[in-house]
């Protein structure tokens, strides 16, 4: 059973701590405690360095570092602190980078609150064990045989088939109903070659609808989007040796992911706030009569800095771009401005909450908003931004990928 | 009378409070009753969602749900309390809430309730625990004095 080392402040006061535990032992992970005792407490403390007004942030403190010197026990890290608190949010950032920096596990942080349910925390939870128990399957760098991968994404289903490391068929189109969705773009990836579905080896699932399409398939391979995307990114970018850091900007959440020779070492997801969304995008490329294709060569005609839009409310978003259009605004700048609001509150929100390791592969269908990717780009300094071929694919690519590891479908 | 403690889980101060023919409010009377199910080995556990939302009366919604968590529990204890002592800079050990915003709270909220309080800082020597004690106790029989 992979264990889960828990390093968190609040989580009994909050009534979450039980929602932890469930959304662990789903995914075969078992929630362990680190161990400490008084006098290790102060003297961790004493040694890290920083001074906590809260003893509970302390003895996170004693935690984190039980882990790195090898006092306790475990496979990977949760790091979880109240949202809204200063000190919690502080302190979770740093003992994310003191354990990176001493241990190899794979950490992953999060802030809750009262309202915070197993069900948020499943993807994650499921994350952290794939990386520990799956480790050889993510390791897979070359596609075999024929298979099929389906991402059944918020916004949109897509499917890939793929054969001897070759994409050979491609489907794509907006999700409405998942099983629909997902029989029509098996049948435009098939379209153009002599296969039918009884001839795949395996068949990969992830996305929202995984679990519902893995059942309707009898899927070989069931998967949260964290592993297979970063596994699709690194393939397409072809850079499965080294580090890399992907970002995928959804339809409703956001990941960044860094990776060490193709096995994702850290991850963060955010989705609270839509103004820093795809779908922000979407319903932007809408009220300036555009098709959402045209949005990124617009944007990249147009200045930012002309047209303030910075809110993280998607529905604050509009009325900024609204405002923007009816002061003046041209359809340029405001597409320019929107894809500039959403890169600095992913930077904002999530990437603070990372080290960004070059290159940053920019990954799903908002990759192909080359106004988004520029954008991206300018927030980070002007850092190298690839956009692989095939980028709006890698979930299902990645199932592809990773299926193909595990033999002959019967 | 009924003595409010901080920190509330202070076996020490509880202690003594009983000692002195005094009903010590504290913590673990209120944590019992959350409890309900006789596997749970840590009864904070059995804390849920409704406890944060009940601690709206105490702090707004941008205070961290662990806070209001807290608060629902200290909270009815601070309102009930006749008198308090408070016991500042107090290590691990002698008892702890975790959270120095809900540790600040809990002291003005005490404090502003004007009932008689006592204000301690954890001693150091002997000669400050001595002289500690004797504070608490000559505090608890000024209450009976005055209890009549």
């Amino acid at each position: 059973m992979v264990k889960i080392a828990q390093i968190s402040c609040g989580t009994e006061y909050s009534g979450v701590q039980k929602e932890i535990e469930r959304a662990a032992a789903t995914f075969g992970a078992e929630i362990v405690i680190p161990e400490t005792d008084l006098d290790y407490i102060d003297e961790a403390y004493q040694k890290f360095g920083f001074t906590a007004a809260s003893s509970g942030i302390r003895l996170m403190v004693a935690r984190a570092m039980s882990i790195v010197e090898g006092k306790s026990e475990a496979d990977a890290v949760f790091i979880a602190t109240c949202f809204r608190c200063a000190e919690g949010a502080l302190l979770r950032n740093e003992l994310r980078r003191f354990i990176q920096q001493n241990t190899h596990l794979p950490v992953v942080t999060y802030s809750f609150t009262e309202r915070t349910k197993a069900d948020e925390l499943f993807i994650r939870m499921e994350a952290l064990s794939t990386i520990v128990a799956r480790k050889s399957l993510l390791a897979r760098e070359k596609q075999e045989g024929l298979t099929l991968g389906i991402d059944s994404g918020s916004t949109t289903t897509k499917v890939v088939l793929m054969e001897n490391n070759k994409i050979i068929g491609t489907g794509w189109l907006p999700t409405t109903d998942v099983i629909e969705n997902a029989n029509v773009g098996i049948k435009s990836a098939m379209e153009n070659t002599e296969y039918r579905l009884e001839d795949v080896d395996g068949i990969g699932v992830t996305g929202y609808g995984r679990l519902t399409i893995g059942k309707y398939l009898k899927a070989d391979l069931i998967q949260e989007e964290l592993s297979v995307n970063s596994k699709g990114a690194v393939y397409l970018a072809d850079h499965q040796k080294g580090e890399a850091t992907v970002l995928d900007i959804g339809g409703m959440d956001n990941k960044v992911i860094t990776v060490n020779d193709g096995i994702p070492d850290n991850f963060t997801m955010g989705g609270i706030c839509a103004g820093a969304s795809g779908r922000f995008l979407e319903i932007t490329a809408r009220r300036l009569g555009v098709d959402i294709s045209e949005l990124g060569p617009l944007a990249l005609k147009g200045n930012y800095k002309n047209a303030l839009l910075n809110s993280y409310c998607i529905v604050f978003g509009i009325q900024d771009l609204v405002t923007s259009l009816a002061a003046g605004g041209s359809k340029e700048d405001v597409a320019a401005a929107a894809c500039f609001s959403v890169a600095e509150q992913v930077y904002e929100q999530q990437l603070q909450e990372i080290d960004v390791r070059e290159p940053l592969i920019q990954v799903g269908g908002t990759s192909l908003i080359n106004g988004l990717v520029d954008a991206v780009s300018t927030v980070l300094g002007g850092i190298n931004v690839i956009v692989p071929e095939h980028s709006q694919y890698i979930g299902a690519v990645g199932g592809a990928l990773i299926v193909s590891g595990l033999g002959s479908r019967e | 009378m009924k003595i409010a403690i901080f920190p509330p889980n202070s076996l020490i101060l509880a202690d003594l409070v009983e000692r002195r023919g005094h009903e010590a409010l504290v913590l673990q009377k209120e944590i019992r009753k959350k409890v309900t199910d006789a596997e749970i080995d840590s009864p904070p556990l059995n804390i849920t969602e409704e406890e944060p939302i009940k601690g709206l009366k105490y702090a707004a919604i941008e205070v961290p749900s662990g806070v209001r968590g807290r608060m629902a529990i200290f909270g009815p204890l601070i309102e009930e309390a006749e008198a308090a002592i408070i016991m500042e800079d107090a290590p691990f050990g002698f008892g702890c809430i975790g959270c120095a915003r809900t540790n600040e709270l809990c002291m003005f909220n005490l404090r502003k309730r004007n009932i008689p309080v006592l204000e301690l800082t954890y001693p150091t020597t002997r000669e400050e625990t001595m002289d500690v004690v004797n504070k608490i106790n000559t505090f608890l029989d000024s209450l009976e004095d005055k209890n009549g």
